[in-house]
């Protein structure tokens, strides 16, 4: 399992959680597989090619998936995943 | 009738009450306060402004606040000088600096976003407030957290400038050192906040916040004589201040205060950070984010929130983006404080730095004016010139000794490294 944590705005889509449990092979695999479990989940967070939509940032273990294979990139058991809006700071 | 009707998103148009939100729940677009601006032309003049108090309270009317301002009573109405002296050297007839050095209460232009913004959480009925901060912000929360006696957690990167760091402490707030850079720092807070209900002026107070830099535009234009400048420079970290001091000048505009806008708006970045102005580079409309490595820390956001804003409002006015390296940061820096009087901080270094390279590259024509924005205060960030300044003469308390040195001086003058 891969724990998921995710943004106040997608919490309605999973029942008030804040942190969920996904499986896959990279970032994509796992939206996927959250998606039928929390749907609706994936069209929040991808375009229409699957790309990850501009306002939203997610992290492997702290580390942006753009500095990586983007939602090509890798995960693995015990990773943590943060799904975080793009706007803020400044 | 109240001024704001709420907030809506800026992507999707989606309409949300006047909350301490910030993001679309649909396209995690930002949010904006959306005023109803026939009420504001009712309530709003000219007269009424210069009759207003000498702070951005003045342009209350404009500001997303329902009640009376109770925090940062003196923020803002900061000078505009006429920098006669670093014109000459640049060529330049009409460069006026917009001089947040001396801002209240703390010496950035962070004072102005965090005026509103506290009166605002207070509105909201917050008793905490926080901020992921590269220095300069967390100041700002500091002081007037304290000064509205509100609980206080700020957040900053651990690398920062003993001065920043200080100038946090003084305040008795929570202070929180994070291992990591500021984009680190920032994602850090996204996710505290959605886990303790505390006003995160930058965070869940955003759209509130950020509108507090829309007086930078409006003082300007009033300063300038009710017009418009052709020309602006302005240092880009998140992005949010260029696109709110364009937004300041279409305010204006619509209301009738000035002419059409035709203000060219020029971002600034430093090399060793330059999402923004690499984007503009290579005319992509989104940006790559970087790992920041440069001595401008103010402006060290490696993916900025508005960068894609940014972007997009310097497009539209015709401007451009330039980035500069440390050295001509440091170097921006002497040239300011000699030429003016004025001592900024790296991220000043870094709009002087771009206001000349785009003075040189003819970017600036004659009789054109230029408002460069001086956005913090040097005396925060004084490792980074320390070492190119020199050292005093040192002499003996004696008539002789001094006109030794003197003597001395004028054969190999005080070391000035910074201002080649």
């Amino acid at each position: 399992m891969i724990k998921v944590r995710i943004p106040t705005p997608l919490r309605k889509l999973t029942g008030g959680q804040g942190e969920v449990d996904g499986e896959g092979d990279n970032v994509a695999a796992l939206i996927n597989t959250l998606d039928k479990e929390y749907p609706g989940l994936k069209e929040r967070l991808c375009d229409e090619q699957g790309e990850l939509r501009r306002f939203v940032n997610i992290y492997i273990n702290e580390e942006d998936i753009r500095f990586h294979q983007g939602m090509m990139t890798p995960v693995k058991k015990g990773d943590e995943i943060s799904i975080v809006p793009a706007i803020a700071g400044g | 009738m109240s001024k704001i009707k709420g907030l809506k998103c800026k992507e999707c148009g989606k309409n949300y009450p006047a909350a301490a939100l910030h993001v679309c729940e649909f396209c995690f677009g930002p949010l904006e306060v959306s005023y109803n601006y026939d009420f504001i032309k009712t309530k709003i003049s000219k007269e009424k402004i210069l009759q207003g108090p000498k702070s951005l309270w003045r342009y209350q009317d404009l500001l997303p606040i329902e009640g009376e301002p109770t925090v940062g009573l003196n923020a803002g109405f900061t000078p505009m000088i006429h920098a006669k002296n670093l014109g000459s050297e640049l060529g330049l007839d009409y460069l006026y600096l917009k001089n947040d050095t001396v801002n209240c209460l703390t010496l950035s232009f962070k004072d102005r976003v965090v005026a509103v913004a506290l009166t605002r959480a207070k509105e909201l009925g917050f008793d905490t407030v926080a901020c992921a901060s590269t220095g300069n912000l967390a100041n700002s929360v500091s002081a007037h957290a304290a000064e509205a006696r509100l609980r206080c957690f700020v957040f900053i990167p651990s690398d920062l400038e003993w001065g920043k760091v200080l100038g946090n402490l003084i305040y008795r707030p929570n202070v929180v050192a994070v291992n990591g850079n500021y984009d680190d720092v920032n994602r850090l807070c996204s996710e505290i906040a959605g886990e303790y209900p505390w006003a995160f002026v930058n965070i869940n107070i955003r759209p509130y916040y950020s509108e507090g830099s829309k007086t930078l535009a409006y003082e300007a234009m009033e300063q300038l004589g009710w017009r418009t400048p052709d020309h602006v420079v302005v240092p880009i970290a998140s992005g949010s201040l260029l696109t709110k001091i364009s937004k300041g000048f279409n305010e204006f505009a619509q209301l009738g205060f000035v002419s059409p806008v035709k203000t060219k708006i020029h971002g600034a970045q430093a090399e060793g950070c330059s999402p923004v102005a690499t984007a503009f580079k290579e005319n992509r409309d989104f940006i790559k984010p970087v790992k920041p490595k440069t001595i401008a820390k103010s402006l060290a956001i490696g993916n900025p929130a508005d960068g894609f804003y940014a972007l997009k409002v310097v497009h539209g006015s015709d401007g451009l983006i330039e980035h500069v390296t440390d050295e001509e940061v440091v170097e921006g820096m002497t040239l300011l404080a000699r030429t003016e009087g004025v001592f900024a901080e790296t991220a000043g270094g870094v709009t002087i730095g771009v206001l000349k390279k785009l003075a040189k590259k003819g970017v600036f024509k004659k009789g054109e004016s230029v408002v460069a924005y001086i956005t913090g205060n040097g005396l925060k960030t004084q490792e980074a010139v320390a070492p190119v300044l020199g050292v005093p003469w040192n002499i003996q308390p004696s008539l002789t000794s001094f006109q030794e040195a003197l003597k001395a001086s004028a054969d190999a003058p005080q070391t000035r490294r910074g201002d080649q």
